[in-house]
């Protein structure tokens, strides 16, 4: 397949009639000389772990902040659902059903996990207290928190009114892994998941991969640990110079040929 | 504090609810962000301080104040008289709700130098638009505010607009701010006796127990409690700790962070304007030379009510507990027949003992 060619391969058959839950054509991006996407193409089917990745400066990051709204690029389109959206802000996306779980994790220490859940779109109390005083439901908060936090089997965190300082580094990627599922209606987006984790918690982001691929959405999850790729991908998009170099599966290649993609050592797949 | 306060201990690994490892999900390997619940080494009582601290943070100003009472009590016989304890009210009142204002500016990682411009400023537009011009009362008060606001949009516009940093910027209005107040004052003093009494109805008192209390104290206490309510009960005030918690994270959860840096201005510049007229009342004039020492004194109120330079951290009730220590110190220290130079030593140590134990607290991890 040529990397400007949008069709994938057909290591995952898929219904034609079924859209893409996510899909981009033509992304062009550029930081004065720089362009970080040179017509970047990419699809995302229902309920699959699709994994990017890619070099340094391949544009997985720009890619990744474009279909999550961190980012307009200068043309291309995105499509959710077979339906054209544009996104200007992580709003948008998120309106769309998209939530991306950062490698920052995007979380306020000093706050509550309840409140960090909610940031952004806390929930009011009902009647006048909620509508005259804006007073919010701290209590309905707590209690969706920790359902969320159950849900996802995440049961060292018992407390939601702990602040999310006091965790550690898994909790609180798996706080913002919770928030993200509870929120995301069609795709979630995990950018270097495991980066800052050690093999223990690695194992345990998995799991929560798996869970909320489990309840049939879609996953986007970028990552240099070629491992983790390799155990939970269903599919493996393959960004190289600003481009989609191509997309294959766990089974038709091996480590050392996706390297081989990823480094321009070897083709990409036909 | 009650949304961030957590049983401190929770952070020592133990959730009381949940004998976690071994849950229901036991069967699966490796559950989600299990782990080795903290290696819990054995805390020494320096730490566990340390941890109260953190997860109760106007603990620390709340006693440092009752020890502070405590010993001018002793020490002085006329301390906890009601005379003056009204007196210690009153000079706390002015310093006390404009560093409201502060307090939500530094929560948001930024500062305000320019605090005392704007209050002098919209005092004299008070002052003078009811002595001069003869408008009425709340007329004259209402242009006061507008004016506060005004300068509160300019502060907050350039913060949000040119992206400049807060201490820049306040440093320029302030003195921008406080020419034009002895411009349009003329550098004379207003005096009360030419104002209408809505003005100076801030310094009126009313006595409960013995003690005469202002209107203007009472003004800063409700204040205290509405911003109290704000910051812990509404997404506004959540937002605001986020976004001085981490600005970037907050605009990626979907919080617009100009929006919410521009509100935290401009309602800082409004309760300014509520500090310049309790200033009238208090000194029943409005002078263009007061409130030089104000910007640095909400600072030390702010500061020593436990809210953090760095943003994110502290609670209002901190700073009201912070401008009252301020306030029981130097009349304490006063009564005891110290020099007022000696009162400015104690308090720029315990400022700088105030900042080094909330390093100290953060330091936790």
């Amino acid at each position: 397949m040529m990397p400007s060619d949008s069709t994938t391969l057909d290591a995952a058959p898929r219904d034609l009639a079924d859209p893409p839950v996510l899909a981009a054509r033509g992304l062009v991006k550029r930081y004065g000389p720089v362009t970080a996407l040179g017509g970047a193409d990419f699809e995302l089917m229902e309920g699959e772990v699709l994994a990017v990745i890619g070099d340094n400066g391949a544009g997985k990051s720009s890619l990744i902040k474009a279909l999550s709204g961190a980012l307009v690029p200068d043309e291309g389109e995105i499509e959710v659902c077979g339906r054209p959206a544009h996104f200007t802000t992580p709003v948008d996306a998120r309106a769309a059903g998209i939530e991306t779980v950062y490698q920052t994790l995007a979380v306020a220490p000093s706050l509550d996990i309840a409140s960090n859940l909610f940031l952004g779109r806390e929930t009011r109390r009902r009647g006048v207290l909620g509508s005259w005083l804006r007073m919010l439901d701290h209590a309905k908060m707590r209690s969706e928190a920790a359902r969320h936090l159950n849900d996802l089997g995440i049961m060292t965190i018992q407390n939601p009114t702990q602040a999310v300082e006091t965790l550690s580094g898994g909790q609180r990627q798996a706080v913002a892994v919770a928030r993200a599922a509870a929120f995301g209606s069609r795709v979630v987006i995990m950018d270097e998941p495991t980066a800052a984790l050690g093999v223990r918690e690695s194992r345990a982001v998995l799991d929560l991969i798996l869970e909320v691929r489990g309840r049939g959405l879609s996953v986007i999850l970028v990552s240099h640990d070629m491992p983790l790729v390799f155990e939970i991908a269903d599919r493996i998009h393959v960004q190289r110079l600003g481009r989609r170099a191509g997309v294959v599966t766990p089974a038709s290649h091996t480590m050392t040929d996706v390297v081989a993609i990823m480094t321009g050592a070897a083709p990409a797949p036909e | 504090m009650g949304i961030t306060d957590i049983p401190a201990m929770a952070v020592a690994g133990d959730n009381e609810a949940a004998p976690a490892p071994a849950g229901p999900r036991a069967g699966r390997s490796a559950q989600p962000a299990t782990e080795p619940p903290p290696p819990a080494p054995s805390p020494s009582p320096v730490t566990r301080l340390q941890h109260l601290l953190h997860a109760r943070a106007t603990l620390g100003p709340a006693v440092v104040l009752a020890v502070a009472i405590i010993v001018f009590a002793s020490v002085s016989d006329r301390f906890m008289q009601p005379a003056n304890v009204s007196l210690v009210l009153q000079q706390v009142a002015v310093v006390g709700t404009l560093a409201v204002g502060q307090t939500i500016i530094i929560l948001t990682a930024g500062i305000d130098l320019s605090v005392g411009a704007v209050m002098v400023l919209t005092s004299i537009v008070m002052g003078k638009l009811s002595a001069e011009a003869g408008l009425p009362g709340p007329v004259a008060i209402g242009a006061g505010f507008a004016v506060g606001l005004a300068c509160g949009l300019i502060n907050g516009g350039l913060v949000t607009r040119l992206k400049l940093p807060p201490f820049i910027v306040t440093l320029g209005t302030l003195n921008v701010f406080f020419a034009l107040n002895l411009w349009y004052s003329e550098s004379a003093t207003i005096r009360g006796t030419d104002m209408s009494s809505t003005l100076l109805w801030t310094g009126e008192t009313f006595t409960v127990f013995d003690t005469r209390v202002t209107y203007g104290s009472v003004i800063m206490l409700v204040l205290f409690a509405g911003m109290g309510f704000a910051l812990r009960m509404t997404a506004w005030g959540r937002h605001v700790y986020a976004t001085g918690d981490d600005a970037e994270a907050a605009r990626l959860s979907g919080i617009r962070t100009s929006r919410v840096l521009l509100s935290v201005y401009v309602v800082a510049g409004l309760v300014y304007a509520l500090g310049a007229w309790i200033l009238i009342g208090r000194i029943a004039a409005a002078s263009p030379q007061a409130g030089q020492s104000e910007n640095l004194d909400t600072i030390t109120a702010v500061v020593l009510g436990g809210t953090s330079l760095f943003g994110g951290r502290g609670a209002i009730l901190g700073t009201l507990l912070g401008a009252l220590f301020v306030g029981v110190l130097r009349n304490g220290l006063a009564l005891s027949g110290v020099d007022v130079l000696w009162q400015n030593f104690a308090v720029g140590i315990f400022v700088i003992v105030a900042v080094a134990l909330d390093q100290w607290i953060r330091r936790l991890r």
